[in-house]
């Protein structure tokens, strides 16, 4: 892929909706099974998650001309693992609390494949606007696709949001249980796809 | 193996007879043995009679956790056995048995003799702990399906059984050789110099050093073996145990035989989570499946029902 051509909107468009990491590109599972269980999780991790993509964007356009092609997979590892630290100390810091029931998974954001994807993809090739703008729509869409978890899983598994009171029962307790969140990414990964499928054939029809 | 001498197997036997019976070393001559029994008890076996007055009197006992001899655990009961030899201590709460107890007993009356005090440390027996920590890692807490990480690659390489037992084998050497040398690299320089905020970075740069090792020295010792596990080994960075197992064991502050079993035990228990579904999926080829489902969303349904079926092992204990 050469330097693109799009505008930033459709940038970050795409990145929300036509190439959502989770549902689309079925990338970074881990986090999106492990801890979607309240809308909160998906929201902090989602943030930890932009941060670090748009950091690491931002600084691979930067340096992009004086990386050598034969050494470029270690340099995006180190500066992933870089902003990975940083919003690490920083979550621990400020976040104890939610830090703790996200346990591992912020530092395993470093091993996450979106990220690295996306830098050897876009920002090595296209400049620094343009790379934040895509670093953007990525950990949106990421964020987008957490927080839909959360929400479906907490609102149908313990009939709340943002732990406040809204249905007053639980309709399925099930989707709160851990080995549901299988259960419930397939369910939507189903779901994602047949919305495609009557969109398109409505489309043609 | 086959290059293998006698003396090389008596040196195993050694370390693993070393190992057994540093876990039930005492430190007086008339007791023959301490073990934890049930959550609550411990078990003092004597090599002789001992009076019942002293026995069963629990203000002679006292015992403290090893890391913190300030908060004194007083048996709530001291009996004894019927032939005299055997005192079980009944603690009030369930003990931490995974840490060892110093056990302090007062002077130790037999047959109208005194026998002098006694201190002594309770502890398992360190083969078992171990073994617990292998299969923990491997089916208990099944990294795939009871902790939810190294998912995509999981879901990348369970198309077909040959890729599964692969891309299983690659990763367990691999992993075994990346947590030895991230449990050297934190004890003896990142501990010391006070730069465990720099953990994540050393060690995702120590796994992919790891895999580009394995993948030089296999390519050239063994050409035929590299041919057919070659192409898993760069799917090994892109897996999330990979730096999920370095950081745990720095957490954890294990020492190198725990970090070997624990490396051990993910590598195991990622092998078995990929084969399963690799024979699942298989099956799942020949079925009629609905075509939005098809592919991922059906994968992730049948994993669903794998994590069902390993919550079955969790709150098992062996030892």
């Amino acid at each position: 892929m050469a330097a693109t051509t799009k505008s930033n909107k459709q940038l970050v468009l795409d990145g929300v909706l036509k190439e959502n990491p989770i549902f689309r590109l079925a990338l970074s599972m881990c986090p999106a099974v492990g801890i979607s269980t309240s809308v909160m999780n998906g929201i902090l991790l989602g943030i930890a998650v932009l941060f670090v993509q748009v950091f690491s964007s931002c600084t691979i356009s930067i340096i992009r001309h004086y990386i050598h092609p034969r050494i470029r997979i270690p340099t995006y590892t180190l500066t992933i693992a870089t902003w990975v630290t940083v919003i690490d100390l920083v979550l621990s810091a400020y976040f104890p609390v939610a830090y703790k029931a996200m346990g591992i998974f912020v530092k395993l954001i470093v091993a996450f494949a979106i990220i690295t994807m996306r830098l050897e993809m876009f920002a090595c090739k296209n400049t620094l606007e343009k790379s934040f703008w895509d670093g953007l729509g990525m950990g949106l869409g990421f964020m987008f696709g957490m927080v839909t978890l959360g929400f479906v899983r907490e609102l149908l598994g313990s009939g709340t949001l943002l732990g406040h009171d809204i249905l007053g029962f639980r309709p399925l307790l099930f989707f709160i249980l851990p080995s549901a969140g299988f259960f419930v990414v397939g369910l939507m990964m189903g779901l994602f796809n047949w919305v495609d499928v009557v969109y398109s054939r409505r489309k043609e029809g | 193996m086959k290059h293998m001498k006698p003396f090389h197997w008596l040196a195993i036997v050694l370390v693993l007879g070393a190992l057994t019976l540093s876990g039930c070393k005492t430190e007086h001559r008339f007791v023959k043995k301490t073990a934890f029994k049930d959550m609550d008890k411990i078990v003092i076996t004597f090599a002789g009679p001992v009076d019942e007055a002293w026995a069963t009197n629990t203000a002679n006992y006292s015992v403290y956790e090893e890391p913190d001899p300030d908060i004194v655990l007083t048996p709530k009961e001291a009996t004894l056995s019927p032939d005299r030899t055997k005192v079980t201590l009944t603690f009030p709460e369930a003990l931490n048995t995974g840490e060892a107890h110093i056990l302090s007993m007062t002077d130790i009356l037999s047959e109208g003799k005194h026998l002098g005090p006694a201190l002594l440390t309770v502890k398992k027996l360190y083969l078992g702990v171990l073994f617990t920590l292998l299969l923990g890692a491997a089916l208990i807490n099944n990294f795939v399906f009871t902790k939810y990480i190294g998912l995509c690659v999981f879901f990348g390489t369970s198309q077909k059984r040959s890729t599964a037992i692969g891309m299983g084998i690659t990763f367990t050497i691999v992993i075994v050789f990346a947590a030895m040398m991230a449990w050297a690299l934190y004890q003896f320089v990142l501990k010391p110099f006070q730069l465990t905020f720099l953990n994540i970075v050393v060690f995702i740069g120590l796994v992919s050093l790891s895999v580009q090792g394995v993948d030089t020295i296999l390519r050239k010792v063994n050409p035929m073996l590299f041919k057919a596990f070659g192409v898993y080994l760069v799917l090994v960075i892109a897996n999330c145990i990979a730096i999920a197992v370095p950081l745990m064991l720095a957490d954890n502050e294990y020492n190198a035989w725990e970090s070997l079993m624990l490396a051990l035990g993910a590598g195991v228990g990622f092998l078995i989570a990929l084969f399963l579904m690799a024979c699942a999926r298989e099956k799942l080829e020949l079925a009629n499946v609905p075509p939005t489902f098809k592919g991922l969303p059906i994968a992730f349904v049948t994993a669903g029902l794998f994590a069902l079926a390993f919550l079955g092992f969790s709150g098992m204990s062996i030892y």
